[in-house]
């Protein structure tokens, strides 16, 4: 392959609105969470009933995807910036693909209690 | 009669092995007023420092370097106004030529890569294409840039990426074009940038805005670009 310089892989917008949106998800979602938390008297059982709610069990699934698709840019974004060799760049994007996949399934396991 | 000491950044690939810093002291007058006034002086009496400079007020952009650890031009810095040493250094990230001259062809490169110019193909009128006052008023901010390269060397995601990465001065330049009405290439200069290093590489982090002698700023000019690439897509 001849050594040279190629940009102009026409996407970028679509990564960098979902990091926005993403940001603000998360930002609501943690708001909310405080404010629920301090509201009700703390102990286990209170904890557990909460999060035995539908819409809070959604909310937090949501959430949590808002927060890997965040961190997927903004970890690709590191390689992007840092690592040079395509080889490598491309290996640990993938790397970092599966690992988020396999948070993602493992945050449904904990959410839903299965 | 005044003191100054200055640390300068000399290197001569001819000669040096490395780079290093070499001090001096001169004596400047009260109407020695801006720092390039001490380093023409400095010429004088070691006449291998080299530097670039020319118009020697602020518009050419030519003597800018990394002055005290923060990009400038030298002919606009107040002398009395800097820390002694005075640290001069060449600006960050290009390669150097010769002591405070760098090599500027990347920067110039990701300049041209934005087509710098109006683009029109509709027949010209009889007199010159006429702007509303408010069209033309957004292109205040953006035209004044003079290219002396201080915001695109004192940004990290240039400095990582400068054959990818327009960098701030390329993308101020790029959005004066976009917003000017007279010009017809606006989808073509939106598909130009839409891609993950030429634009997106910008991570906000205004070094640009912190360096800019001419006061613009090219974060906003980017973020304007990007609002309008939101508004073509959804």
């Amino acid at each position: 392959m001849v050594n040279r310089v190629v940009v102009g892989a026409h996407y970028g917008l679509r990564d960098w609105i979902a990091q926005r949106v993403t940001a603000v998800i998360m930002a609501i979602y943690t708001i909310a969470l405080v404010m629920f938390l301090l509201a009700m008297p703390s102990s286990y059982e209170n904890w557990q009933s909460f999060f035995r709610q539908t819409w809070v069990q959604v909310l937090t699934q949501v959430s949590i995807l808002a927060f890997l698709i965040h961190a997927w840019v903004g970890i690709r974004d590191l390689w992007m910036d840092y690592v040079k060799p395509v080889g490598v760049r491309l290996t640990l994007h993938v790397f970092t693909i599966v690992w988020l996949l396999s948070c993602f399934v493992y945050s449904v396991k904990v959410v839903w209690g299965l | 009669m005044e003191k100054v000491r200055f640390s300068i950044y000399r290197y001569n690939p001819d000669v040096d092995a490395k780079p290093y810093m070499q001090d001096y002291v001169l004596d400047i007058e009260p109407t020695d007023v801006k720092l390039l006034d001490a380093l023409v002086k400095l010429k004088a009496s070691d006449d291998g420092i080299s530097f670039r400079r020319s118009c020697r007020e602020g518009i050419c952009g030519s003597d800018a370097m990394n002055i005290n650890g923060k990009n400038g031009l030298a002919c606009i810095t107040d002398i009395r106004s800097l820390k002694q040493p005075i640290m001069l250094r060449p600006l960050p990230g290009l390669p150097v030529i010769r002591d405070l001259i760098v090599d500027m062809t990347q920067f110039f490169k990701q300049y041209h890569s934005i087509k710098p110019y109006v683009v029109n193909d509709e027949a010209p009128p009889e007199k010159e294409r006429l702007q509303s006052p408010e069209d033309r008023k957004e292109l205040d901010g953006l035209y004044e840039c003079i290219l002396c390269a201080c915001c695109s060397t004192s940004c990290p995601s240039f400095w990582w990426n400068p054959d990818k990465f327009v960098g701030p001065a390329g993308l101020l330049a790029a959005y004066r074009f976009i917003a000017d009405t007279r010009d017809t290439i606006t989808n073509e200069r939106l598909d130009n940038l839409e891609d993950p290093y030429r634009l997106f590489r910008c991570h906000t982090i205004m070094n640009c805005v912190d360096v800019c002698p001419k006061h613009l700023n090219p974060t906003r000019a980017i973020g304007k670009i990007k609002e309008i690439m939101v508004k073509r897509a959804v």
